[in-house]
């Protein structure tokens, strides 16, 4: 090939290259809202088994607050929240926490709870317990953790707040107690960080809201 | 060249030169998405469109494009093409591109679509390259539908169907009920027919 025609070829492959590029940051402008708005329904969608029974009639993913690492909550990776309004008033938080006593590695779970306190649902996101044992945590395979709807610091009071094993109110699970013993204790505390810190939770709004989208 | 009645060029897509039944080609995806109906029609909507678009612009490029960069040319064509029909999936059918993940992206690697570039789109006027892509895609499309459709309705009986070792199977099945299906009409007409693997125009 001579020196002219490999500059041909170059300045061909430029030119395409320059008009998919631009095919493609067209499509991009196109759909770029939309796209951002159906991510947020299915993140909202995913959030809702952890609000069962809550009123709410905001965008729940709208206004997201991050904890850096480290904080007060359960697990050591910067913990998210979800804050839930109904209206213009606060009606509960949802928490990203990570059991980390668990059998084995960190059970990433959701736990809402209301601006009352009380405990709206928990949702096991992710776990590498024993199939069979340990993952009946999962909401789609038991109704375990359905015993903390509604229950919130007072109910039982704190120091019992532990599997039955161990003294306290909460159903174990035949054959695994180490995984419940964990979940258990990742609500209550996250419940004790909502009871000192929802204030602060919710004002945070001002500062953190441009980092959500819109 | 010679422009064959439309009526042909379909009978060509949909059957004697069946992408999926005859060239084999995008084997990948037909095998690996169409459990149920509705992601055999997902999916073979976007290769469709991506098949007709890039036919499109293989054609109304190729005056300039030399021969020896017409491959890394292809690719960008169709990679962007791809990216724009994921955006598409995204934001206005986003259930259907959850259950299709990876797959949508993946049509990049579908021979199908850079064969009817090299073979067809990059020798033929641009019209003409469409209805190829047309009929090319609408010949793989419903073959993923209907294979869809078949291990759908056949797994409420027999779980196997909906696992890959079923993808295998109902290919197998379809490629030879098509043979069935040709051997029996040329036994009934002679050989009127046209064979099985006729050299694509050029």
């Amino acid at each position: 090939m001579t020196d002219s025609s490999i500059m041909r070829s170059g300045l061909t492959l430029a030119a395409i290259a320059a008009i998919c590029t631009a095919l493609v940051a067209f499509t991009y402008q196109l759909t770029d809202e939309r796209i951002a708005a159906n991510e947020q329904a299915w993140l909202e969608q995913s959030l809702q088994p952890a609000l069962s029974g809550l009123f709410f009639d905001s965008g729940i993913s709208d206004s997201i607050v991050t904890i850096p690492a480290p904080h007060e909550l359960p697990g050591s990776d910067d913990a998210i929240i979800y804050r839930v309004y109904s209206g213009e008033s606060p009606a509960a938080a949802l928490f990203v926490v990570s059991a980390r006593d668990g059998y084995a590695g960190a059970i990433r779970m959701l736990v809402g709870v209301a601006i009352d306190g009380k405990v709206t649902g928990v949702h096991v996101l992710e776990h590498s317990e024993t199939p069979g044992l340990g993952d009946l945590i999962e909401s789609n395979k038991t109704d375990w953790v359905r015993q903390f709807d509604d229950r919130s610091l007072g109910d039982p009071v704190v120091g019992n707040w532990k599997i039955k094993r161990d003294g306290g109110e909460f159903d174990q699970l035949t054959g695994a107690s180490v995984t419940p013993r964990a979940v258990v204790k990742a609500i209550r505390e996250t419940l004790e960080y909502f009871d000192a810190n929802s204030a602060a939770i919710f004002s945070a709004a001002a500062d953190a809201a441009d980092e959500g989208p819109e | 060249m010679k422009t064959p009645a439309l009526v042909d060029r379909f009978k060509t897509g949909l059957w004697y030169e069946n992408p999926g039944l005859v060239q084999l080609l995008g084997l990948c995806p037909l095998l690996a998405v169409t459990s149920t109906l509705v992601n055999g029609l997902g999916l073979g909507i976007a290769t469709l469109a991506v098949l007709v678009m890039s036919n499109a612009l293989v054609s109304a490029t190729r005056h300039w494009i030399r021969r020896d960069i017409r491959i890394p040319i292809y690719v960008l064509i169709i990679a962007s093409l791809v990216t724009c029909t994921e955006l598409v999936f995204k934001a206005w059918f986003p259930a259907l591109d959850r259950s299709l993940g990876i797959f949508i992206p993946l049509i990049v690697t579908n021979c199908a679509i850079v064969a009817r570039a090299e073979i067809f789109a990059s020798r033929s006027p641009i019209g003409s390259s469409i209805v190829d892509g047309i009929v090319m895609g609408t010949g793989f499309a419903l073959l993923l539908i209907a294979i869809g459709a078949f291990r759908e309705f056949v797994a409420m009986g027999w779980l196997l169907a909906i696992l890959p070792p079923g993808a295998f199977f109902s290919l197998a099945i379809a490629i030879a009920a098509k043979n069935a299906i040709d051997e029996r009409h040329r036994e009934a007409h002679g050989n009127a027919m046209p064979r099985r693997s006729r050299q694509v125009n050029r």
